[in-house]
């Protein structure tokens, strides 16, 4: 596996694959402190780049009001309007952006590896914000610091993932992180948006097509966003058979266990893979996922940038 | 003009010779072979401790010229086949402009004859711009020397563009040499389709969108009589397909890269597109196959599908980087690794890389025989050296094999009786 981040410290956050134990529970903890009380202004004086090639609001603006609440400046740089959209090759871009000093480069790309290239080439951590369908380190790192904040520990919990596991990087890196901390997953979807190869991810993983069986018992529910151009593709036939399906709705919810909480990393779409009346509930711990993730990219930034803060 | 290589193994797999000899050339011809032949004088190479074979015939080569100099021209393309031991090398016609017409033809057996290392051996387009709509010059193709015919990169998805080509080319007794790739299933793919490939979040290409087309190119070369020649063949599917399809009597050959008989869909790490290729790198199942098949002939040749490109274009983002790595320099070593596990016989590596794709595709040499072209490769099987690509003689330096450490090596390349290359001492 990736060479790149072995072990601590840490260089990039490229993935949760390249994370060792340790890292995670570092980088956990310190999110729990962000929590507990308000943070110094440890990256004060340092710029952080915000490059965004593929659109997002949440992400952006997490890593954004997070850079900021420890003091560093942010750049932005989306694909609309500049050197990206003119056909600039990625590591010109990327040097260029570098020679105006920038301390970090917070990244999201279409392409699946595209931050792994530019740690590869640059001098600067490189935090991974998302690369196509490969992985999203904070988002999985902020589900599994939100699971800790309701149940006691990670280990031994059984996991339900419901929706389009094979282009999902929120679901890779949940994987990794969830199973590496000792839960069980139940990766639930059609069959063509569900691989077999899935099961190599290890014997905590198993895959069902039936939503029911994955909501069995199930201590968190994780809803994936259902994109509809997956229907131009032939994965499915139609958004009311998904519905029908696959949708987590307040009455199949009631298959699983009373406490279980109900997750989705947005944006979602309420009336297709989650009903109103769920995303709504009690059980639903959505927003506190929004909040948390920017205790987490705090932690991740400081990680890099601060280690020893 | 004589020249004499004295005391090597000679090894050839035509006539079953395997006999520490010499061997006499005179102007372009092998004139005899021996033992302590007393002709002395400057012409002499000795050889002792070397393997003296037929020379090696990449039957899948890209140049690049006309078009994409600024990845190979003919001339770096074929010093790199030399200086790897290929005395010849076929020329797929995907450049700029595609080679579907004689001029082009011409151009690249004029360019390659004015520079005499390796013989070029042109291959042209099945359809007009390789577009797979309407059948390119290939009989104006034929009399200006290509000696096969294929939209290599780009297959014929219209199965009734590829029987008429079948049927048309077997007047001229020309292979059709398919890239058998379903681009419907293979849509959007940078990897094989697999657990490697999920893991890394990379579209697959499916074992099965080369099996199908394997499957329909057979069907269709039983049914006109036709040569189908499937190439870069790299699945277990494809090499079942072709050894049942053999046994029927249809005429059906293939070819095998030496980095689909080394690397799998594993070793494709950190994104480095290096390991990007078409067909991508694909199972150990499917590796198994293809050393399998190679070794007992249902895949006949091995061929690089030299593929040269810029540095700049191989750095980008693995999706978007070309498909396609450099081959010439490392196919000898890569392959007799395969011969030092016992995998192959040194018989049939040199078959593989000689006398089988001479003889499939009618080219001349793939012989020591007296009288027949001297067309030779010398090489050291014994000599270790490490890949670097900064050293190789071909313009581009996309190669996966860097920091390799490799046994076997090119001592000396004849091509048409002239030493076209010498290792440096």
């Amino acid at each position: 596996m990736p060479p790149v981040t072995s072990s601590a410290p840490l260089r990039h956050l490229l993935g949760i694959e390249a994370l060792s134990g340790a890292q995670i529970s570092r980088l956990l903890d310190l999110a729990t402190q962000f929590q507990q009380q308000a943070p110094a202004r440890t990256l004060a004086g340092r710029r952080v780049l915000l490059l965004f090639y593929e659109s997002s609001t949440r992400t952006r603006i997490s890593f954004e009001v997070a850079a900021r609440r420890l003091g560093a400046e942010t750049v932005t740089m989306t694909p609309a309007a500049s050197s990206i959209e003119k056909g600039e090759a990625l590591l010109d871009t990327v040097h260029t952006l570098r020679a105006m000093a920038v301390d970090a480069i917070v990244m999201r790309h279409s392409s699946s590896g595209a931050p792994v290239l530019v740690a590869r080439n640059v001098d600067v951590p490189v935090l991974n914000a998302g690369d196509g369908m490969h992985e999203h380190p904070t988002q999985a790192l902020l589900d599994g610091f939100t699971i800790l904040r309701h149940k006691p520990r990670i280990e031994g919990l059984e996991i339900a993932i419901v929706g389009d596991v094979l282009h999902s990087r929120v679901a890779r890196s949940n994987v990794l992180l969830l199973t590496r901390l000792g839960a069980r997953i139940r990766l639930c979807g059609p069959r063509t948006l569900l691989p077999p190869a899935l099961a190599t991810y290890g014997p905590q993983v198993t895959l069902t097509h039936d939503l029911e069986t994955a909501l069995d018992g199930a201590d968190v529910v994780m809803v994936l966003r259902i994109q509809m151009e997956r229907m131009q593709e032939a994965f499915f036939p139609s958004e009311a058979e998904y519905v029908r399906l696959y949708s987590v709705t307040a009455e199949r919810l009631r298959g699983a266990r009373p406490d279980a909480i109900v997750m989705h990393p947005g944006p979602m779409i309420r009336g297709v893979e989650i009903s109103a009346d769920v995303a709504d509930s009690a059980q639903s711990v959505i927003r506190e996922q929004v909040e948390n993730g920017v205790l987490i990219r705090m932690a991740a930034l400081q990680e890099l940038l601060a280690p020893n803060a | 003009m004589n020249l004499i290589l004295k005391n090597g193994r000679l090894f050839d797999p035509s006539t079953g010779r395997d006999q520490i000899g010499d061997v006499v050339i005179a102007e372009d011809r092998i004139r005899s072979l021996g033992r302590d032949i007393a002709v002395e004088g400057p012409g002499t190479l000795d050889c002792t401790g070397l393997i003296i074979c037929p020379g090696f015939i990449d039957l899948h080569v890209h140049l690049r010229e006309p078009g994409f100099e600024y990845k190979e021209t003919i001339e770096t393309g074929t010093l790199a086949a030399v200086a790897g031991g290929f005395t010849a090398v076929c020329a797929m016609p995907n450049t700029k402009p595609v080679n579907d017409n004689a001029g082009t033809t011409s151009l690249l057996v004029a360019r390659s004859r004015e520079l005499g290392n390796a013989r070029v051996y042109p291959i042209g387009a099945i359809s007009d711009g390789s577009k797979g709509e309407s059948l390119a010059a290939i009989g104006d193709m034929h009399r200006a020397g290509v000696v096969g015919i294929s939209d290599d990169g780009r297959p014929v998805m219209n199965a009734q563009i590829l029987r008429r080509a079948m049927e048309y080319a077997s007047m001229f007794h020309l292979p059709v040499i398919e890239h058998a790739e379903d681009l419907h299933l293979s849509a959007g793919g940078s990897m094989h389709e697999g657990a490697a490939a999920l893991r890394l979040g990379l579209r697959g290409i499916s074992g099965a969108s080369e099996d199908t087309m394997v499957a329909r190119d057979i069907l269709l070369a039983e049914e006109s009589g036709g040569h189908i020649h499937i190439a870069h063949l790299s699945t277990a599917g494809s090499v079942r397909l072709v050894r049942d399809a053999k046994a029927r009597g249809v005429r059906v050959t293939a070819e095998v890269t030496p980095h689909h008989l080394t690397l799998i869909d594993e070793d494709v790490r950190d994104y480095d597109a290096n390991f990007k290729m078409n067909p991508p790198l694909r199972t150990r199942l499917d590796r198994e196959a293809v050393i399998a098949g190679l070794a007992d002939g249902t895949i006949d040749a091995i061929a690089t599908d030299h593929a040269p490109h810029a540095a700049h274009e191989k750095q980008q983002e693995f999706n978007r980087a070309p498909f396609g790595i450099i081959g010439l320099e490392t196919a000898l070593p890569l392959v007799l690794r395969l011969v030092d596990a016992g995998r192959l016989t040194l018989a049939r590596m040199v078959d593989a890389l000689s006398c089988r794709p001479a003889a499939i595709f009618g080219l001349p040499g793939g012989t020591l025989e007296p009288g027949t072209v001297a067309d030779i490769t010398v090489f050291d099987p014994e000599q270790r050296w490490t890949c670097d690509p900064a050293q190789s003689k071909s313009k581009s330096r996309n190669t996966p094999f860097a920091g390799w450490e490799f046994k076997g090596r090119a001592s000396y390349t004849l091509v048409g009786g002239r030493v076209v290359y010498r290792a440096a001492p």
